[in-house]
C-alpha cells in the first residue's frame, strides 16, 4: 500500500513497467515463436540423422506430439552430429581425427571475453571523462571516435595485417584482443555516454559538496546507476564480437582460430557441398555460452536505466 | 648536507617528469629516431612501444597534478583506438594515393588516379555507382525494417506479464546467431528444390517458386533475412528507455484524461529518442557495411551488389589494395556527410526542445 502512495507523488521506484496478464503471454508468445523458428530449424536440423537434412518435404519434429503431426514430418533424434563437431573421419571410411574444436571454442571464449571486458573498462572510463570532464573540441575527438566504425573491415584490415606481421603479433592473442577491444571502444563510449549524460546531476553535485573525490563519485555513485546500461554493453559487445568473422579470418593463426572461421572450413571443406548436420550442430554449441550470459544479465537490462535516484 | 636538503628539497622524479613532459617527448623522439634507423623492426617496435610509455607516464602524472581528468579518463581509449584503427586508416589513405598491389612488390604513386578512375572509367565507374546505388536501397530497407519491427516488439515487451523472461530470450536469439551459420541456412530456406519457403508456396500454389530469381526478390531475401537478425538489436534500446520512463507522469496524464497518443508524445517518445537515435545511427553505419549476407545469399548476383561487397572484392579477391583504400574512402566521405546531417538535425531537435 504504501508502496504505490508514494508511488503516486514520484518517490519510491521512480521507473516501473506496468503489469498484465497470462493474455498478454499468450499473445507474446505466439509472435516470439514466429520470429524463432529459423532458429529452432537451426537447432532441430542439429539432432537430425545425417541423411535427413535435405529432405523433401523438411522433417518439422522430433517427436509426432501423440500423433498431431504427419508422420513424414518426423525424424528421429541423434546426438551423432555433437560427437563429430570434435572427432570425426575426415576422410571417406578413415579412422575418427580429433578435430581441435574443443581448442577453437576455448579461443573464441578467451578472445571475445577478454577483449569486451577490456573495452567496456577502457570505455566506461572515457565515456564518463567525455560526459563529466569535456575536453576543448568534445564533439571532434567522439565523431572521430564513431568514424572508426564507419568503414568495413577489410579497410583497416589491410594495414593492420602489415603492422602485426612487422612487429610479430599476427596469429598471437594479444593482437586480437587489441583489435577486438579497439573495435569495441566506439560503441562502448557512445553507448555509455549517453547513459551517463541521463544521470541526475544533483546527487553528484550534493556529493561533491560534501568533499567527495571525483574517484569515489564514479565508484560509489555514477557506476551503480548505470548497470543497466553496462550490462547491455556488454551484452552487445560480446554478440558482434562472438560472431566476427572477417578480422577472424584474415588475423587467426591456427592456435587462435576461432569458431566461425573453423566452422566455415569445416563445413564447406571436402567439395561435397555443405554439411548441414555438422553445421547446425556446431552453431548450436556456439550458441549456449553467449545465450546463457545474455539470460542472467537481462534482469540488469530490463531494471530500468535509472532506479530509486532523484529524477530531473 | 643535512641542511642543504631540508631548506632546498630535491625534486621527486615523478614530478621532474611531470614538468619535462617536453623534455620526455624529445628523449623518446631520438630514442625512437635511432632504434628504428639501428635495430629490426620487431626490436625497435618495442623500443618504441617504451619510448611512447615514458611519455604516457609523463603525460599522466602532469594532467594528475593540473586536474585534467577528462583527458585523463579519456587518454587509455584514444591510445587504443590510435594504434588499431585511427594509424591503420590514415595508412590506407595514404595508399589510396598510390597503385599498389598486396601481391607485388612495386609501389608508385598516382595522386588522385585511383579516385578518377573509379569515378569516371567507364567499367569501374558503372559498377562503383550501381553498387552505390544498391547499398543507399539497402540502407533504406532495412533500417526502416528494423526500426519498425524492433519498435512493435519493444512496445509487446513494455509490459510486466508472466513469462516475459523466456518470451524475450527468443526474441533476442536471432542476434546471437553466426552470420556464418544463419546466412547459409537462409539460403537452405530460399532454396528453389530443398527449401521450406519454396515447398509451401509450390504445395499452396501448385507452380514452382523461385525467390531469388529476380532482382526484387533477391532484395526482399536479403532484406528480411537482415531485418529478422537485427531487429532484436532495436527493440533492446528501445526497450530499455521504455522501461526507464518514470510511472508518475503516466498517472498524472490519466488524472488529466490526456489522450494515449499524446501520452506517447509526449511523455514516453522524449524518454526513448536518445536510445532511438543511437539505433538508428549504428544500425544505419552497419548497414551500410552490408555484405556478408549478399554474398552467402545472391554473390552479388541479380545486381545486389553493395559497395563493401564490391570492396571487399576488388581489394582482396582482385588484389588492387590502392583501388579498394580510394573506395572505402569514397564510403567515409558519404557516411561522414551522412552522420554529420544527422547528428546536426538530432543536436537541434535536443536544443529545440
Amino acid at each position: 500500500m504504501a508502496e504505490s502512495i508514494l508511488g503516486k507523488l514520484g518517490f519510491g521506484r521512480a521507473s516501473g513497467v506496468d503489469k498484465a496478464g497470462w493474455g498478454r503471454t499468450l499473445a507474446v508468445a505466439v509472435v516470439a515463436f514466429i520470429y524463432f523458428l529459423p532458429v529452432l530449424f537451426i537447432i532441430f536440423t542439429a539432432f537430425k540423422p545425417q541423411g535427413d537434412a535435405l529432405l523433401v518435404p523438411p522433417t518439422l519434429s522430433p517427436t509426432s506430439l501423440f500423433g498431431l503431426i504427419p508422420d513424414h514430418f518426423v525424424f528421429k533424434p541423434t546426438l551423432e552430429n555433437f560427437g563429430s563437431v570434435f572427432s570425426r573421419s575426415m576422410t571417406p571410411d578413415g579412422a575418427p581425427e580429433a578435430t581441435g574444436f574443443d581448442r577453437y571454442f576455448f579461443n573464441s571464449i578467451f578472445i571475445a571475453s577478454a577483449s569486451v571486458l577490456l573495452a567496456l573498462v577502457i570505455g566506461t572510463l572515457a565515456a564518463f571523462g567525455f560526459s563529466r570532464y569535456p575536453l576543448k573540441g568534445n564533439d571532434t575527438y567522439l565523431f572521430i571516435i564513431l568514424t572508426t566504425r564507419m568503414l568495413p573491415a577489410i579497410v583497416v584490415i589491410i594495414p593492420v595485417i602489415l603492422m602485426f606481421r612487422v612487429v610479430g603479433l599476427s596469429g598471437s592473442y594479444l593482437g586480437i584482443i587489441m583489435l577486438y577491444t579497439a573495435f569495441n571502444l566506439a560503441f562502448t563510449i557512445w553507448m555509455m555516454k549517453s547513459f551517463f549524460d541521463e544521470l541526475s546531476p544533483d546527487v553528484e553535485d550534493a556529493a561533491r559538496i560534501d568533499g567527495s573525490s571525483g574517484m569515489r563519485v564514479f565508484f560509489k555513485i555514477c557506476l551503480p546507476q548505470v548497470i543497466a546500461g553496462l550490462a547491455a554493453t556488454f551484452v552487445f559487445g560480446l554478440i558482434l564480437t562472438w560472431n566476427e568473422f572477417l578480422f577472424a579470418l584474415l588475423l587467426s593463426g591456427p592456435d587462435t582460430r576461432t569458431v566461425p572461421v573453423a566452422m566455415n572450413q569445416a563445413v564447406s571443406s571436402g567439395g561435397r557441398g555443405t554439411d548441414w548436420t555438422l553445421l547446425a550442430a556446431i552453431e548450436t554449441l556456439f550458441l549456449i555460452p553467449v545465450f546463457l550470459v545474455t539470460f542472467f544479465l537481462q534482469n540488469h537490462l530490463l531494471r530500468g536505466v535509472t532506479f530509486g535516484t532523484v529524477k530531473r | 648536507m643535512t641542511a642543504v636538503s631540508s631548506t632546498l628539497p630535491t625534486p621527486r622524479l615523478t614530478a621532474v617528469v611531470a614538468h619535462n613532459w617536453k623534455l620526455a617527448i624529445a628523449v623518446a623522439v631520438v630514442v625512437s629516431a635511432i632504434s628504428m634507423a639501428g635495430l629490426p623492426a620487431a626490436v625497435s617496435f618495442w623500443v618504441v612501444g617504451a619510448a611512447a610509455a615514458l611519455v604516457a607516464a609523463a603525460f599522466t602524472v602532469n594532467a594528475y597534478r593540473r586536474h585534467y581528468f577528462g583527458a585523463l579518463l579519456v587518454a587509455p581509449a584514444i591510445a587504443v583506438l590510435f594504434v588499431m584503427n585511427i594509424f591503420p586508416l590514415l595508412w590506407s589513405l595514404g595508399l589510396s594515393f598510390f597503385a599498389y598491389q598486396a601481391n607485388q612488390q612495386t609501389i608508385r604513386f598516382v595522386g588522385l588516379g585511383n579516385y578518377v578512375r573509379i569515378l569516371t572509367n567507364d567499367l569501374a565507374a558503372h559498377a562503383t555507382w550501381g553498387a552505390l546505388i544498391n547499398t543507399a536501397m539497402f540502407v533504406v530497407f532495412t533500417v526502416s525494417a528494423q526500426m519498425i519491427v524492433g519498435f512493435l516488439l519493444a512496445i509487446l515487451f513494455s509490459k510486466q506479464f508472466p513469462l516475459r523472461k523466456y518470451l524475450l530470450i527468443l526474441v533476442l536469439t536471432p542476434m546471437m546467431l553466426s552470420v556464418v551459420a544463419s546466412g547459409v541456412f537462409f539460403t537452405y530456406y530460399y532454396d528453389p528444390t530443398f527449401g521450406i519457403l519454396s515447398y509451401v508456396i509450390n504445395s499452396i500454389s501448385g507452380n514452382q517458386f523461385i525467390l531469388m530469381s529476380n532482382k526484387v526478390g533477391a532484395v526482399a531475401g536479403i532484406v528480411f533475412a537482415d531485418a529478422w537478425m537485427w531487429s532484436p538489436f532495436v527493440m533492446l534500446l528501445v526497450l530499455a528507455g521504455l522501461v526507464s520512463v518514470p510511472k508518475y507522469l503516466y498517472e498524472a496524464a490519466a488524472i488529466d484524461r490526456i489522450s494515449s497518443w499524446r501520452q506517447f508524445w509526449m511523455i514516453t517518445f522524449p524518454y526513448i529518442r536518445g536510445l532511438l537515435m543511437l539505433a538508428l545511427l549504428f544500425r544505419t553505419i552497419e548497414a551500410f557495411k552490408l555484405a556478408d549476407l549478399v554474398i552467402l545469399l545472391t554473390k552479388g548476383g541479380n545486381d545486389t551488389l553493395t559497395i563493401s561487397y564490391h570492396l571487399i572484392r576488388i581489394a582482396n579477391e582482385q588484389n588492387k589494395t590502392s583501388e579498394g583504400a580510394a573506395i572505402s574512402y569514397l564510403m567515409l566521405f558519404m557516411v561522414i556527410v551522412l552522420t554529420n546531417l544527422y547528428l546536426y538535425l538530432a543536436n537541434r531537435r535536443t536544443q529545440g526542445a
